[in-house]
């Protein structure tokens, strides 16, 4: 019956047509998390931190060339959830993770995976950027180095030339490859992280709150920057910012105390939320 | 009155300043537009009447005190018969010792010289003249202080600015006393240093290779003709604080990693604590377990090995010294790694990198310059250290590089100096103030570049 109520919504697109939205007391999913030919798929995901439950059986595909938002008050497990798409989680001591996540059909936490290899093809950026305190060239060069993915100099060099032309930084930089890459501003070290993480081709790139700490120019740089890197990667974005989800993705997930409470494509949550939460968060109600 | 009892009294006095500003205030305030309008809260203008009691009284006393005794001895002496007063300087000294020792009931010998009563006598009733004085002078002080300062209570006194201006005055005054120390230190040091060098040329001191700082006390003694090349002294310094460094330096830093980094809490509160019990050991246990334990095993092994290892080995001295330090550098390498920010390590585990690329690729170069400045501060923890290297290192100044030989180290050379029977202007015992005068430049230098990377270092992160 639940289950039916979710198809029934999905199908909807004009704000007109709904007559009744999903009661604040439905903690299931509603709208579609699942996609055609999905890059990455969660299936009933929990997190604990020690006993704390801070994702609730999760259940969202990420699909090919989107960019997937994840949006909802602070605390609701944005982070916690995207964490678990690399294992950042194995580095949190109490963290436990159940449930299956793939990539490309394979299991990420499998017991025979190599996280290694797995956080290349899952690259991730932070809130805060967070160069190392190295040289430019120094920051996008180390990830190709501890995966062995360049064997010359010069094919290095344009490994991260190519890093930092993706990311739109390289015209800003070129002739100062060898100094800090700390001296930079803000939004440049960011656009660094980005081509840091870019450098050792990933499929997937994680972004929690990228623009958190950034002025709003370097975050129209970034956003559209994400816009381009949509050609060749699935993004998934975790903001604060509707307007941002808005404007980069492609779909929009709404967490609260780490249930998932609605998915679906970014116009549709944005303008006819189908659960009264959404509606709540979206028109600023609370968080 | 006896200056114990006199400093007592003082207390009670300025107490007493305190409740009369107090209720001075109190009632000019009541009689004015009420509390509020005074400018102050009472109890400041109580603490100011206490500080106006206390301070000025307090430094009469302690100047007074610091003087009183040699100018009644002068005084004393001045009024002793001729004999004594034209004694050479050296003797008059034992005299004034004699004196002391009868003013203070030491008396080893039952027959006393009647003159040298005399004189004690005199002493104690100048003293006593001195302290009745110092009596009278600190209370009546006292009293004006309290009085003077009740007079001008009134609701317009800023009692509250003049109390931080005095406090200010009194945390300055004692921040003065350690510098003048230090100051003073050096400046005596230099002093002496200036003395040796007028009897040995510099360039020979700094730059000798022949260490023998015996000389012929008389002019019948053979044998001992003075050398006074630092050169072979230092040179054990740097051997043993080498040794030692080499010690300290990777297991204090590997430890570090351990604990900042791949320990759980529960290990990390254990260890930490416990690492840190090596620094708090007194180094004369140290030099025991040295020159006990560590001297014995290291000659029988390299005995046993065909090495020939005297018993007094740089090895053993720098091997304990290097565990004593360990402490230090582990302690602050490890403060240093954790003030490392959690998204450097996080950016690295993002790429892939592993638990043990992230710590030497990302971790270590961030920390850095803050181990370099531990480890320099070690270092001259390594070269000032003495008790161990009077124990467990030799006296004999080898300039060697063999590590199991004999050397011998500033500061022991500086204590062997210093101890036994000699002139005080000989060349022997000021040569101990240059050693000291150069061995201070050289860790002053060590804690200033120390400081400044370190410094330098945290401008990254906050
Ligand atoms: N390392 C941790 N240990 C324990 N609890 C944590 C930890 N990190 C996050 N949490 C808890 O998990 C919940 C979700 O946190 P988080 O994922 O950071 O939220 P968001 O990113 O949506 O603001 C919060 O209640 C938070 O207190
Ligand atoms: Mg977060």
């Amino acid at each position: 019956m639940e289950q039916a109520l979710i198809r029934e919504s999905t199908g909807r697109q004009s704000p007109t047509l709904v007559s009744r939205r999903v009661s604040r007391d439905n903690r299931q999913t509603v709208g579609d998390p699942f996609v055609a030919d999905p890059r990455m798929t969660c299936r009933n995901v929990n997190v604990y931190y020690g006993d704390k439950r801070a994702i609730k059986n999760v259940s969202l595909d990420v699909g090919r060339n989107e960019v997937i938002a994840m949006i909802g008050p602070s605390g609701c497990g944005k982070s916690t959830f995207i964490r678990c798409l690399n294992r950042m989680n194995d580095t949190i001591e109490g963290c436990r993770v159940t449930g299956e996540i793939t990539l490309d059909g394979q299991n990420i936490y499998d017991s025979g995976l190599d996280v290694v290899a797995l956080r290349a093809q899952v690259g991730m950026v932070f809130q805060k950027p967070n160069p190392f305190p190295k040289s430019i060239y120094e920051n996008i060069a180390y990830g190709p180095r501890i995966h062995g993915l360049v064997d010359s100099k010069a094919a290095l060099d344009e490994l991260v030339e190519n890093s930092l032309k993706k990311a739109g930084l390289w015209d800003e930089v070129k002739d100062r490859l060898h100094e800090p890459g700390t001296g930079l501003s803000g939004g440049q070290q960011q656009r660094l992280c980005i081509a840091r993480a870019i450098a050792v081709s990933p499929e997937v790139i994680l972004m929690d709150e990228p623009c958190s700490a950034l002025d709003p120019m370097a975050t129209a740089i970034i956003e559209d920057l994400i816009d381009e890197l949509r050609q060749h990667y699935s993004i998934v974005i975790v903001t604060h910012s509707m307007q941002q989800a808005s404007r980069v993705s492609q779909r929009t997930a709404f967490f609260h105390l780490g249930d998932l409470i609605e998915v679906g494509a970014t116009s549709q949550v944005f303008t006819n939320p189908l659960h009264e939460l959404t509606e709540d968060y979206i028109t600023g109600r609370f968080g | 009155m006896e200056p114990q009892l006199l400093l007592c009294f003082l207390l009670l006095l300025s107490t007493a300043g305190y409740m009369i500003g107090k209720r001075q205030a109190l009632a000019v305030g009541r009689s004015a537009r009420g509390i509020r309008s005074l400018h102050s809260r009472p109890a400041y203008h109580g603490a100011l009447t206490a500080l106006w009691c206390a301070v000025p009284a307090a430094l009469i006393f302690a100047l007074w005190l610091g003087l009183d005794s040699n100018i009644i001895i002068r005084q004393v002496l001045a009024e002793m018969p001729a004999s004594f007063r034209e004694l050479p300087p050296s003797e008059q000294n034992l005299l004034v010792n004699e004196i002391k020792n009868l003013v203070n009931g030491n008396v080893f010998t039952n027959e006393v010289d009647p003159v040298l009563n005399a004189a004690a006598e005199r002493y104690i009733r100048y003293r006593s003249i001195s302290h009745g004085a110092l009596t009278v002078i600190c209370l009546s002080l006292g009293l004006v202080g309290i009085l003077a300062v009740k007079r001008r209570i009134s609701i317009n006194l800023r009692a509250r600015n003049q109390v931080e201006r005095i406090i200010t005055g009194v945390l300055i005054a004692c921040s003065c006393i350690a510098i003048l120390t230090t100051v003073g230190i050096v400046l005596s040091v230099l002093y002496e240093s200036i003395l040796f060098f007028r009897q040995v040329p510099l360039n020979s001191f700094l730059f000798g290779l022949e260490w023998s700082p015996q000389m012929a006390i008389r002019a019948d003694q053979v044998g001992s003709s003075g050398a006074f090349g630092a050169v072979p002294v230092f040179w054990g310094t740097l051997m043993v604080s080498a040794i030692a460094m080499f010690v300290a330096v990777p297991i204090g830093l590997m430890s570090a990693i351990y604990l900042s980094e791949y320990a759980n809490r529960r290990f990390r509160d254990v260890v930490k604590p416990l690492l840190e019990i090596l620094a708090g050991i007194p180094t004369v246990v140290y030099g025991f377990f040295a020159a006990l334990v560590l001297a014995p095993v290291v000659r029988n092994t390299g005995n046993s090995l065909g090495l020939d290892v005297s018993s007094e080995s740089a090895l053993a001295a720098g091997l304990v010294m290097g565990i004593m330090i360990i402490p230090f550098i582990s302690s602050l390498s490890d403060d240093v790694i954790n003030a490392v920010p959690q998204s450097l390590r996080d950016g690295a585990y993002a790429l892939g990198a592993t638990h043990s690329e992230t710590i030497r690729q990302v971790v270590l170069p961030a920390a850095l310059p803050g181990i370099v400045g531990s480890v320099l501060l070690a270092v001259s923890r390594a070269i000032g250290e003495t008790m161990i290297v009077v124990m467990a290192a030799g006296l004999a100044a080898n300039l060697t590089l063999n590590p199991l030989k004999t050397v011998t180290t500033v500061t022991v050379q500086i204590v062997t100096l210093l101890i036994g029977d000699q002139e005080f202007d000989s060349p022997k015992t000021l040569a101990a103030f240059a050693l000291g005068l150069v061995l201070f430049v050289v860790t002053l230098c060590l804690n200033v570049i120390a400081l400044y990377v370190v410094r330098k270092y945290r401008e990254q992160y906050e």
